[in-house]
């Protein structure tokens, strides 16, 4: 299942101003994601996860280092090749869901399908495929408000694989869950991920996202402390 | 994309109700108010050209110096002549003599004595001739309101409000006491044959009208004249061939100034020029532009804000869709053609609804009589609105405008969102 890497970085720096002084969220990270790959960066708040994440997702850049995403450098791409990239190959799934409130599920689905000009009929499939693989087909219709935490964040879901990335981005995706939805939402981002080969990286600190990773990045103020497979570990 | 963003607009009212209704009152508000203002200034300039200084007014250059005192004694002489004249000169043009003057209208009882007496204001003016061009610019017959217009000579026409306070009837016979061309009293009975009502104020508190070659007999101005006025046929004043007119007329009679009957030489000035008509057009002009730009200022900034409103509102939506993979430029774009939308639907609306009022008014107009009443401006007693080409594009264009300038302003934002924190936005 496995092959080349989709997400390589070298040497990775991530570095803040804050005032006079600087901080350094990310510190020579190296690292290799490869497809189809179950992966979360954990550790505690501040430790560089979402930086990661945000540097991944094309929606930040590197202080100095390397980051390659489907062998795009992060770092050379203009704003609307970033874009661009994040529209065709990746997708984000949030804390707090961030379905759009006026749209049905359904359309809130269907929007990354609009942004790539896909027709109408391939669209309305896709997105009751989406739907289907969520197991929220007979929920099209409802509106954002009329679903729960755990439906809502299935909806979520099925916005960041419809249109079948490469790489789905997940940062904390069971934070606002009770533990019997999270486990659910797990459950259904394994089953993508197998079926699918879709590559999954959480940035996560909760225990019950960790037990489903096939692979734990553990990363401490900004450098990676571990990186181990399930079953085995390894330190970086 | 296009069935997104309606669906969208539709089912979010405080992206589409609030700025369409605000849109909406502000064109129809600009529609209206340039109807009203435009529909007031034509009745003045209108009322004007008609009841006093026609298109061009030709007057000697004394006269014209005095006009508002009305005095006879500086009036025009050889009046034949001149119309000839101006008949050939500028046969565009209609042309007839005027006698403004005043006196004292006595009343009679039946022992021929002095039953009422009241100062009037008169106008002489072509009532008699079959080809009278009074009958297109006075047309005092549609102003009569009891009894008839005259139809032979020592026959007027007293103002309807003159005449009840007098308690004048028709066929009652009425003495002008006035003085003559050269300073001597002047004793004239005449019947009135009806009452008449202008409809504006400054013209019916006093007036008098009878025909012009009995005021001259009346006041020993034989082939004489206070004025002689000039009137489009089309009835509408066309401001450069009037000037074009007046110029060429006052090259023609340019008086000597040292010479001792410059005075009397006469002279022409057109309807911007007389009654001080050329200021109170530029007042209101600039007066309506400051109102429609009010107005439009106004629905800018309200727009703006609403459109600032919305995009803090709006501000995970459109994290959400700048993470998705959406250009900022595309989100950017959506967001004008949302405006340009609710622009051109609001616009319209208040275009169709600022036109329907226009019309109404245009047609049954509105009384202002009563706040006019001790009024010396020629305005009419019913002002109406007066629909213009104008009319349809002064709100419709400045409405899409505002509304899309706004939010090009308010959108400007967007550009500046750093996607590096969209992830911590999204989350907070």
């Amino acid at each position: 299942m496995q092959d080349l890497p989709l997400v390589v970085t070298h040497a990775l720096d991530k570095t803040y101003a804050l005032g006079q002084t600087t901080l350094k969220a990310l510190d020579g990270i190296d690292l290799a994601i490869s497809r189809g790959e179950f992966v979360g960066l954990v550790g505690p708040s501040g430790s560089g996860k979402t930086t990661l994440l945000n540097i991944i997702g094309a929606l930040d850049v590197p202080t100095s280092g390397s980051a390659e995403i489907l062998g795009r450098s992060v770092e050379t791409l203009t704003h609307r090749e970033a874009a661009r990239l994040r529209n065709e190959h990746l997708g984000f799934i949030f804390q707090t869901f961030n379905l759009l409130p006026v749209y049905t599920v359904f359309e809130n689905v269907e929007f990354p399908l609009l942004l790539q000009g896909i027709e109408t009929g391939r669209r309305k499939q896709m997105v009751e495929e989406a739907l289907a693989w969520v197991g929220l087909a007979d929920r099209a219709d409802s509106r954002p408000s009329q679903l729960s935490g755990g439906q809502s964040q299935r909806v979520a879901i099925a916005r960041a694989i419809v249109k079948k990335p490469d790489v789905v981005l997940a940062d904390e995706p069971t934070a606002n869950l009770d533990a019997a939805n999270s486990h659910h939402i797990m459950k259904t981002m394994l089953q993508l991920n197998r079926d699918l080969h879709t590559t999954f990286v959480f940035a996560t600190h909760d225990e019950k996202v960790i037990g489903y990773l096939h692979r734990t990045i553990t990363l401490v103020d900004g450098r990676i402390a571990r990186d181990e497979h399930a079953g085995d570990s390894s330190h970086s | 994309m296009i069935r997104f963003l309606l669906n969208g607009l539709l089912r979010d009212r405080s992206r589409s109700l609030f700025p369409l209704l605000t849109v909406f009152f502000g064109v129809l508000l600009t529609v209206f108010l340039q109807a009203w203002i435009n529909g007031a200034i034509t009745s003045v300039v209108d009322s004007t050209a008609r009841y006093r200084t026609g298109h061009v007014l030709v007057m000697t250059r004394a006269y014209a110096k005095e006009a508002d005192q009305m005095p006879i004694d500086l009036a025009l002489l050889g009046v034949d002549t001149l119309m000839t004249g101006l008949r050939h000169d500028d046969p565009d043009l209609l042309w007839t003599p005027r006698i403004s003057f005043g006196g004292l209208l006595d009343i009679p009882d039946e022992h021929h004595e002095t039953r009422a007496q009241a100062p009037v204001r008169g106008m002489a003016v072509d009532l008699l001739s079959p080809d009278s061009p009074e009958r297109t610019i006075l047309d005092v017959r549609d102003a009569v309101v009891r009894g008839r217009a005259p139809v032979r000579h020592g026959e007027i026409l007293v103002g309807e409000d003159l005449a009840e306070r007098l308690q004048i009837q028709p066929g009652d016979t009425a003495t002008l006491i006035s003085s003559t061309m050269y300073g001597s009293m002047s004793i004239t009975n005449f019947v009135v044959v009806g009452t008449l009502r202008f409809g504006i104020v400054a013209m019916d508190k006093g007036t008098l009208v009878a025909d012009v070659a009995d005021i001259q007999q009346a006041l020993d101005m034989a082939d004489g004249a206070g004025e002689i006025i000039g009137f489009f046929r089309d009835g509408v004043y066309h401001e450069e061939r009037a000037n074009a007119v007046a110029a060429g007329f006052n090259q023609r009679f340019a008086a000597v100034p040292s010479s001792p009957t410059a005075a009397f030489a006469p002279v022409m000035g057109t309807l911007r020029t007389q009654s001080g008509l050329s200021d109170y057009l530029d007042y209101i002009d600039a007066f309506s532009v400051v109102i429609v730009g009010v107005f439009l200022v106004a629905m800018f900034v309200v727009l703006w804000n609403a459109g600032l409103t919305g995009s803090l509102r709006r501000y995970g939506e459109l994290g959400v869709r700048l993470a998705v993979g959406e250009d900022k430029t595309h989100v950017y774009l959506t967001l004008l053609a949302e405006s340009l939308l609710i622009g051109v639907i609001g616009s319209a609306a208040g275009t169709l609804a600022g036109l329907t009022v226009a019309y109404y008014l245009q047609i049954h107009g509105f009384n202002i009589g009563t706040i006019m009443k001790d009024s010396t401006m020629l305005i009419p007693n019913i002002v109406r609105a007066r629909v213009t080409p104008l009319t349809f594009v002064i709100g419709f264009l400045p409405g899409v405008l505002a509304t899309l300038s706004g939010t090009a302003l308010s959108g400007i934002g967007i550009y500046k969102r750093q996607t590096s924190q969209l992830f911590k936005e999204l989350e907070s």
